[in-house]
């Protein structure tokens, strides 16, 4: 009795010394001391593998967005003529793959923008009012920038992604995705 | 200080069952219970408390590792957060203390009043027990005041042995050292010598 622990007040049911119980009653200890009991040797493992994974964690973020970088090179892709649209007509084209609307919208004879057709907010299609220069998604009655495709009322909160275009020989191209945060 | 039962006091007041739902911890809910021994031809009572066994088998049966002991002895209610409420504990304690509340999913028992005994009170139910039936004090002030009984806190069911933190009054002339529940259950069907039960010899005596 003298070797042991006097925090160990439980005495297991088999009356058997400490040594000779199993593993698992050290490690679901019934006695409040010994349950919250932390080892200067656990605690410094704790602390030195939490750090490490956060640390795991930054180079894994900036693999990604380097990765995330190279992905967004995407190859330039016709959409249509320049005569399709009427100034403050619009057409809805997929890019950058099928089954990812994007509006093309003709602002004036000279200026056209792109965006992809997601809300922000739950991913309705949202639809141009060319007249009052905003995009209106009619599910939560949200309103985005028609010009720079932020937002501008309602639950949305992140701009719509922008696509980038270019205008040769006549024909509109688009060419990449800008994904923005603010 | 150590609690002391003497069930042959008991007079069945319920005042400390009334005492116990008034404790702020668990305002309501009463961690004591009265037992009638043998409701059809006595009107004896026992007043049922934890008896913090050293080797608490509400505890060792726990699978959600909820029901903890703490340093001076006392095993505490089940642990909200773990608490699984799946009614082990409540079948395995040979005394019948832990109580499941369904409502809360939550077993709650008797901590001795944990709160007023680790600073030196004494538990609700040994403050107004009229009858000295649970009693709260030091082992000098029960010998000096019960000179005809002595604490005992081994007891047997089965093949079981179980040493407690609370301690049960017996007869100061019993032989036995520790209690055998389970003869004592079998006796009331199949009558013997008298002697080999002393919880109810001590319910005579008193």
């Amino acid at each position: 009795m003298n070797e042991r622990d006097p925090e160990r007040l439980t005495i297991a049911p088999d009356g058997r010394a400490d040594t000779e119980q199993p593993r698992w009653r050290q490690d679901f200890p019934i006695d409040w001391p010994q349950d919250e009991y932390i080892a200067r040797r656990d605690f410094t493992k704790f602390m030195v593998l939490t750090s490490l994974a956060f640390v795991v964690g930054q180079f894994w973020i900036l693999a990604q967005s380097l990765f995330r970088r190279r992905k967004q090179e995407l190859p330039w892709r016709e959409i249509a003529p320049v005569d399709a649209i009427a100034a403050g007509g619009s057409l809805v084209f997929d890019y950058p793959a099928a089954h990812e609307p994007a509006l093309l919208v003709r602002l004036d004879a000279t200026r056209f923008v792109a965006y992809h057709q997601k809300c922000t907010h739950l991913s309705c299609p949202v639809i141009p009012h060319v007249e009052e220069g905003r995009l209106h998604c009619p599910c939560h009655e949200g309103s985005f920038d028609l010009t720079t495709g932020r937002p501008l009322a309602g639950p949305p909160r992140r701009p719509l992604p922008r696509i980038l275009l270019q205008i040769r020989d006549g024909r509109i191209y688009a060419g990449g995705v800008e994904e923005r945060t603010t | 200080m150590e609690f002391f039962v003497d069930p042959g006091r008991c007079i069945g007041c319920q005042a400390c069952v009334q005492a116990c739902s008034e404790c702020d911890t668990h305002k309501g809910h009463s961690m004591i219970q009265l037992d009638y021994i043998d409701r059809a031809s006595s009107t004896q009572t026992v007043p049922v408390i934890c008896m913090h066994c050293d080797s608490p088998t509400c505890a060792e049966v726990c699978p959600a590792d909820a029901i903890k002991r703490t340093g001076d002895g006392v095993v505490q209610t089940a642990r909200k957060p773990r608490c699984i409420a799946c009614n082990n504990c409540v079948i395995a304690c040979p005394f019948g203390v832990p109580k499941m509340n369904t409502g809360m999913s939550l077993m709650m028992k008797c901590d001795m009043c944990y709160d007023r005994t680790s600073v030196g009170k004494k538990p609700m139910c040994a403050s107004v027990c009229p009858s000295q039936a649970l009693f709260f004090g030091t082992r000098e002030e029960i010998e000096r005041l019960r000179p005809r009984s002595r604490p005992l806190n081994r007891f047997q069911f089965g093949h079981q042995l179980i040493t407690t933190k609370v301690n049960m009054m017996v007869p100061e002339m019993t032989p036995q050292n520790r209690i055998d529940v389970t003869a004592a259950m079998h006796e009331s069907t199949a009558p013997q010598d008298g002697a080999e039960d002393v919880l109810l010899a001590n319910l005579k005596i008193d």
